[in-house]
């Protein structure tokens, strides 16, 4: 009994891995598809080795990218031997006879300097050598030729050129998308500077000046407060990584209102409610920062506009009063950011989030949503309740994980 | 069976319910002023976490099945305890620091941040799923046992109780996972262990220390063959801990790996006493409520004690206070699932987001196991939920153990290693509830404790398949490796 039990289990052990090793082989499953005429099949072949090199090639023209997409471009041309080049050096010979390597760059310096097409015979002493002429094409991108595809026959062939040249043009398409990923990143790393300078002139003279009234009633407490002034522009002005924590970034939030609160005295009265699950999130650098300094801002004019006639100077000590929380929503933080100021026409909300804004105002909220939209999708936008008089409720949510989003 | 002084005992269960929401509720409601907001912006500290974790991971099975098993079973069930902590240990050496570095929130995040794959992803999803509901079934019976030795009510009650108090807190909102909640749920757990244990053995002296006996012929069945079953618990136990969806979760709580560490260790104490102490009611259940042996109600010892060996309003109040810990273990363990696997089923299982579809997911979430609870025949609680870390240790140790020491693993080796060992675990553990292979007999011992053989399956296929398609080994695998085995201060470009 017990014996053959045993044996029992062996073999449907041995039957799993099996299978399961099976299951691993047979990655790429071939597709015996009962449609379609041979030309058909001959086109999505084509389709297919074409998708399949464009993936390397969206990371730009490298050696390790070029590495990647040379077979499936060879496999494309149907040639003996292909090589890419950039400007200055040959990036990866494919194919045989890559002793040829070496003449590459001289056949095509004035194809680099042109941009126009060429063939060329090889020259080659070595009879044997299948590799007797040549066509060079352009990769351009923007009017400026980047590098060149050299594909290799052993004779003159007009179909060769003629495929050489839709291939390269293909490839350029994929290039000048590598091209356009690049400038929105950089596109992205400039609003970011944009914001960090945002923050600086008007806030860095006023909270100075309030130090500077500090230096000699209370030094202990001026000392205290440049401490935290030099935390914070450390904070701001930091040049590396995209991504914080909430921890991280409420502690900078602390760290300013504690010099806007140098400035106002006992007028702003702020409210925080932080989960302690939640501080760990990460989340985009610089995301929360500019809405505080919105909330500031609104509450300190919804004091300015107060309908106070009979007693003009109570309006100015009118107490500002923000609510910061911080959440735990199941797999999401929830953090929101209320005021009792002014608050908006949401028409001129709609406007400025659309980018229609115009002037200065709003830039921040915009750009917030903007990049809290670009990492984490469409549904985790800036949500804002407001109206005139009836100050403003930013709400955002910040999954706790998402790919790619690791706070530093 | 007589019934221990309900009215005490009932005031005592709807007390630890109302508490347990109004910690959840008001927890947080202590607003701070910007004075002291460096207080708030503490994070969690490692022994709070720890008392957090233990809170939600002390259940139904570590509060009254691991007596009633020492009770019918004898000192061999001690594996139980030891092994529900050691799970612990493997995962403070080989999991902690990792995990928590790698920034995932539950076990399909680290799926798709290690494996760059969607299909893992969902494939982990429903592992996730499945284990929590397998675990989420011994929770509610237990709660439907403990109401009836209680007030004598019918079985089905306690799990429709549990079930719907479940749903209203977790749904509402007022009890997720929050850190005071879980700490709270421990301690109470731990007072309502420990207190009725001291007083059980005082008067076990006073009865001039008869000595517990295991001799007698054990008449209930159990498994053919012992050696095999203890094999197949400490494999499941050791390394099913780790792959605990409301365990993972709590982890990232920690700010750090080192932390993640120190929370471990901590965890380890807690757990570790809190163990020492069902085996004192599995010996004195023995000596003073024997006939338990014989019926399917053994995991009932811990409550009747009191009333057995004390009796009169003090086995009353110590009766009320055993059954209070026993609901605080039903809800934490059996809310925390349910809050890990609606999680789960809204994230990567309905169609599109929003508080509604949390509600929707919550009542599937625990809808499935209790139309279980109330089907399929009751298993000695332990023993249940046993199997739900046989199906943990098949599917996610694997994953978590090679993602984070392996650089060669790739998604379909991922994937075969799933299907093949945690999809026979639960294969099996879904053959043996439903009652279809009865002891005695191999079949019926290998589909009961799969996980001497699963695990390995479950590795093997993994490295197998992952070893024949080289070509997939994911991208980013090095700078996730980095980020999982580096300080945090290193990798991210500063030192504190």
């Amino acid at each position: 009994m017990t014996g053959a039990g045993v044996a029992v289990i062996a073999v449907v052990v041995l039957l799993l891995f099996g299978t399961g090793f099976l299951l691993g082989r047979t990655v790429r499953p071939v597709r015996t598809s009962d449609v379609g005429t041979p030309v058909e099949h001959a086109t999505f072949e084509t389709l297919h080795t074409a998708s399949l090199a464009a993936p390397p090639l969206r990371a730009g023209l490298t050696e390790e990218s070029a590495r990647k997409a040379a077979r499936g471009l060879r496999s494309l041309l149907g040639t003996d031997a292909l090589c890419l080049t950039d400007r200055d050096q040959v990036l990866v010979w494919d194919g045989e006879g890559d002793h040829h390597g070496q003449d590459v760059m001289g056949h095509v310096q004035g194809l680099l300097a042109s941009g126009r097409d060429t063939a060329f015979h090889s020259d080659c002493g070595d009879v044997d050598c299948p590799l007797r002429w040549a066509v060079a094409v352009p990769l351009t991108v923007d009017h400026r030729v980047l590098g060149t595809l050299v594909a290799y026959a052993s004779r003159e062939s007009a179909v060769l050129a003629r495929a050489a040249g839709e291939v390269a043009r293909w490839v350029c398409v994929q290039l000048e998308l590598a091209e356009l990923d690049r400038s929105r990143t950089q596109l992205i790393e400039a609003e970011i500077k944009a914001l960090r300078a945002q923050i600086s002139p008007h806030f860095i003279f006023n909270s100075l000046a309030a130090i500077a009234s500090f230096v000699r009633t209370d030094p202990e407490r001026a000392r205290e407060l440049l401490l935290e002034f030099a935390d914070f522009t450390r904070y701001s002005f930091r040049r590396h990584g995209e991504f914080t924590t909430l921890a991280d970034e409420l502690h900078s939030i602390d760290q300013y209102l504690a010099l806007v609160r140098a400035r106002f005295g006992e007028r702003l009265s702020v409210t925080l409610q932080v989960a302690p699950e939640v501080l760990p999130v990460s989340l985009p650098f610089l995301c929360l920062q500019p809405l505080v300094e919105n909330a500031v801002k609104h509450g300190l004019e919804g004091a300015a506009t107060l309908p106070r006639p009979l007693d003009p100077v109570r309006a100015q000590d009118a107490p500002i009063r923000v609510t910061i929380s911080a959440l735990d929503a199941g797999a999401e933080a929830e953090v929101v950011i209320e005021d009792d100021g002014t608050g908006m026409e949401p028409e001129r909300l709609r406007q400025i989030l659309r980018g229609e804004g115009g002037t200065s105002t709003g830039i921040g909220l915009l750009n917030v949503d903007e990049r809290l939209r670009q990492v984490y999708g469409d549904d985790y936008g800036l949500v804002i309740e407001t109206g005139v008089g009836a100050g403003m409720k930013i709400t955002l949510r910040l999954p706790k994980y998402r790919a790619g989003v690791h706070g530093s | 069976m007589s019934a221990p002084g309900h009215p005490s005992a009932v005031v005592a269960v709807a007390l630890v319910v109302l508490a347990t929401v109004l910690v959840g509720g008001f927890g947080l409601r202590i607003s701070r002023t910007t004075s002291d907001f460096y207080v708030a912006s503490r994070t969690v500290r490692p022994r709070l976490n720890a008392a957090a974790i233990s809170g939600e991971y002390l259940s139904a099975a570590s509060f009254l099945g691991i007596a009633g098993l020492v009770l019918v079973h004898g000192p061999d069930m001690l594996w139980y305890p030891v092994g529900y902590t050691a799970g612990y240990l493997v995962l403070l050496v080989f999991v902690a620091a990792p995990l928590r570095r790698s920034g995932a929130y539950t076990l399909p995040d680290f799926a798709e941040g290690r494996l760059e794959s969607r299909q893992v992803r969902r494939l982990v999803s429903v592992f996730v799923v499945g284990a929590g509901w397998v675990y989420l079934v011994p929770q509610l019976q237990g709660a439907g046992l403990t109401l009836k030795i209680l007030t004598g009510a019918p079985g089905w009650l306690g799990d429709v109780l549990v079930a719907s108090v479940v749903v209203v807190a977790v749904a509402a909102g007022g009890m997720r996972s929050i850190t005071f909640v879980q700490v709270f749920q421990y301690w109470l757990k731990l007072t309502a262990l420990l207190v009725p244990a001291i007083f059980l053995v005082l008067a076990w002296q006073g009865d001039g220390r008869p000595r517990v006996s295991f001799d007698e012929q054990i008449s209930v069945f159990r498994a053919d063959h012992p050696l095999y079953a203890t094999y197949g618990l400490i494999v499941a136990t050791f390394l099913g801990t780790m792959g605990l969806p409301h365990v993972v979760v709590r982890f990232y709580t920690s700010p750090n790996g080192r932390d993640a560490r120190r929370t471990t260790v901590a965890v380890l104490a807690l757990v570790g006493l809190f163990y020492l102490l069902p085996p004192v009611y599995g010996a004195l259940g023995r000596l003073y409520a024997p006939e338990l042996m014989h019926g399917t109600d053994a995991d009932a010892a811990v409550l009747l004690l009191p009333a057995r060996v004390i009796g009169g309003l003090g086995g009353d109040l110590l009766g009320a206070l055993l059954a209070g810990g026993a609901f605080a273990a039903f809800l934490s363990t059996a809310s925390g699932l349910t809050m890990a696997v609606a999680g789960v089923i809204t994230q990567d299982v309905l169609p599109s987001r929003g508080v509604r579809h949390f509600r929707l997911a919550t009542v599937l979430a625990i809808a499935v196991p209790l139309a279980g609870s109330l089907v399929v025949s009751r298993v000695p609680v332990a023993d249940a939920v046993g199997m739900a870390f046989a199906v943990s240790a098949s599917s996610f140790c694997p994953l978590l153990v090679l993602g984070i020491w392996w650089r060669r693993l790739t998604p379909p080796g991922a994937i075969a290693g799933l299907l093949l060992g945690g999809g026979s675990a639960l294969l099996s553990v879904a053959i043996t509830v439903s009652g279809a292979v009865r002891p005695p007999g191999w079949p019926h011992a290998l589909l009961a404790w799969p996980a001497v053989w699963s695990v390995p399956v479950g590795f093997l296929a993994m490295i197998l398949v992952s070893l024949a398609t080289p070509g997939q080994i994911p991208p980013g695998t090095n700078a996730a490796m980095t980020r999982f085995h580096l300080p945090e201060a290193l990798t991210s470009g500063r030192v504190r």
